[in-house]
């Protein structure tokens, strides 16, 4: 650890454990303004159909917002439109702005490596690279530069630990990612993820590929990262989106061919006991969807 | 009911006819290639340079190099232009660009090698010439035209290989902020490792059999030599050369062992390729 510390001074991960309590007093992650990314009249094309429309939404930081809508609404659209993932289809769009913190990530000049680094992305199937776990969490550290093995073994250690996978998978590290289960190559992503120290964590119905038991590891898992990351969250499950989330946004689209549209967006409780909109309700209740 | 039978035998007649004209090339061939094997000596044959089928000197050595080096050849030039054209092809281009460029690579497939022997003796044989001041045959100029000749294998099977891996491998690495080539490098490409290792070794097993457009170009000189710009010959350039002239007997034996050598690297090649894909499934 020592020798690791030393090295530490040079690299400009700070990833071990003497930086990560520095890091805990400055509290970096906790931004000082409460909005960490705004959505400000965002559209997205693909080609000619326009699949969203006014988009506005404050996403806090140290809070789960949920995104809960009918299949086809646009949910993980929108959700992709804040790491640009939209932009590996071809054809696609955007007008409006995704501002995180002051800067619209949309902007020309914005590089979209870095904002990948801090905006991290878990997706509906687990997608484990076909190599061991531990290069699967290397992976990230490597991109950026981190080739001490020491300091990677400390990263690995700490996002596998992070991720409450750490005690399952340390004696055998060096096995493929592949031999785990669903839930756990899940929860893998998610230190995955976690090992570039983002800020703000993306996921896709990260559960609707998982059991009851090893949803609620990740629902839990969740629940406690929301204290240092902001995570933003696609679900068609309701129960998870009213256990988990912070804040909730319905998305939803009016007629077949429309783009998806924002119909209610509000504290998680509000949404699930008093909606404003009665289509919200409609949804909730399972009236439709 | 009996109609069904009658299909299902004829399916299987054709099946094994198929199977038993492949055993019957292979025996035969084995069968041809004896007297040379004993007589000559399984040592001689395959240590000596001296092919002189008049004074009864009959090694083939001097086309065995031709043959691996040419080969070589073709895939050092070929598989790196052609897993580069697959990554450009599947990663990079544009759809409608990726798909006139792989029209393109196709029909290069369908050109007989008789004209892409010729292009390679009036264009590529006087260009060497020039360059390197020899009379520009040799295992220079087989080794383009044949890696002109595997490039539309190497590619298709690239292709087809990187266009199989899940979508999921290239977002997951995209979403963790590599750029698209940090992305093709450590995550698509050693994922892609196995199906491009058959890819090139198909095209090994095209280049190790094309005869006509190498003897084109290769000069045909009965010559051993490692130098890139002399003339020499291949097994199949050789065959095809002295297979006319060769009276029945030691002779014509040596050209059938020449063919059982090249009957044999192909079952090799195929066998590695049953290997790598065993191995991928397990």
């Amino acid at each position: 650890m020592t020798q690791g510390n030393v090295k530490l001074e040079r690299s400009p991960y700070p990833y071990t454990g003497q930086v990560v309590i520095e890091r805990a007093a400055t509290q970096p992650n906790v931004c000082d303004a409460r909005v960490k990314i705004e959505l400000r009249n965002l559209g997205l094309y693909y080609e000619n159909f326009k699949a969203l429309e006014d988009i506005n939404l404050h996403i806090m930081c140290n809070s789960i917002t949920a995104i809960i809508g009918p299949s086809g609404c646009g949910k993980s659209t929108a959700l992709r439109s804040l790491n640009r993932m939209n932009e590996l289809i071809e054809g696609a769009r955007v007008e409006g702005k995704v501002i995180m913190d002051g800067e619209n990530i949309y902007e020309r000049d914005y590089r979209v490596v870095r904002l990948r680094k801090r905006v991290g992305m878990v997706f509906q199937r687990p997608n484990p690279f076909p190599k061991s776990i531990y290069d699967n969490i290397a992976f990230g550290p490597r991109l950026f530069g981190v080739r001490e093995r020491n300091i990677l073994d400390c990263i690995i250690e700490e996002s596998l630990r992070r991720a409450a996978l750490w005690d399952e998978v340390k004696d055998k590290l060096r096995d493929s990612a592949l031999t785990l289960s669903g839930g756990q190559q899940q929860r893998l992503c998610i230190a995955r993820v976690l090992s570039v120290q983002p800020e703000v964590i993306l996921l896709d119905e990260p559960c609707a590929a998982l059991d009851p038991i090893a949803t609620q590891r990740i629902e839990d898992l969740l629940s406690e990262l929301k204290n240092e990351y902001t995570i933003v969250t696609v679900t068609h499950n309701m129960q998870q989106a009213a256990r988990i989330s912070d804040f909730t946004a319905f998305f939803m689209i009016e007629n077949q061919g429309e783009p998806g549209r924002i119909v209610e967006f509000g504290e998680t409780s509000k949404i699930f006991t008093n909606p404003d909109d009665e289509r919200t309700e409609e949804y909730i209740t399972g009236r439709f969807g | 009911m009996a109609r069904e039978r009658y299909i299902k035998l004829l399916l299987m007649a054709c099946a094994s006819l198929s199977f038993l004209a492949i055993l019957l090339i292979f025996i035969f061939i084995l069968r041809e290639s004896m007297p040379a094997l004993t007589k000559v000596g399984f040592g001689n044959l395959f240590t000596s340079t001296d092919w002189n089928p008049d004074k009864g000197s009959f090694g083939i050595l001097a086309f065995l190099n031709g043959t691996i080096l040419t080969t070589l050849g073709g895939l050092i030039i070929g598989a790196p232009l052609g897993v580069g054209t697959a990554i450009f092809l599947d990663q990079v281009a544009p759809k409608k660009m990726a798909t006139v460029i792989r029209r393109g690579i196709e029909l290069l497939a369908g050109i007989p090698s008789v004209v892409i022997g010729w292009f390679g003796l009036i264009i590529l044989v006087p260009f060497i010439a020039r360059i390197t001041n020899s009379s520009g045959y040799g295992i220079a100029a087989a080794s383009v035209v044949l890696a002109v000749m595997v490039l539309p294998t190497i590619t298709a099977l690239s292709v087809e290989t990187l266009r199989s891996l899940p979508i999921e491998l290239k977002e997951a690495s995209l979403a963790m902020g590599a750029t698209r080539w940090q992305s093709i490098r450590t995550v698509l490409l050693p994922a892609a490792r196995e199906g491009i290792l058959v890819a090139v070794i198909l095209g090994m097993g095209r280049a190790i059999g094309e005869t006509m457009a190498v003897q084109m170009v290769i000069g045909n000189s009965r010559q051993f030599t490692l130098s890139l710009f002399k003339p020499t010959a291949t097994l199949t350039s050789r065959l095809v050369t002295d297979m006319g002239e060769a009276p029945p007997g030691v002779f014509r034996s040596s050209l059938f062992a020449m063919a059982l050598v090249l009957l044999i690297f192909a079952m090799l090649l195929i066998f590695s390729v049953r290997m790598i894909t065993r191995k991928r499934k397990a």
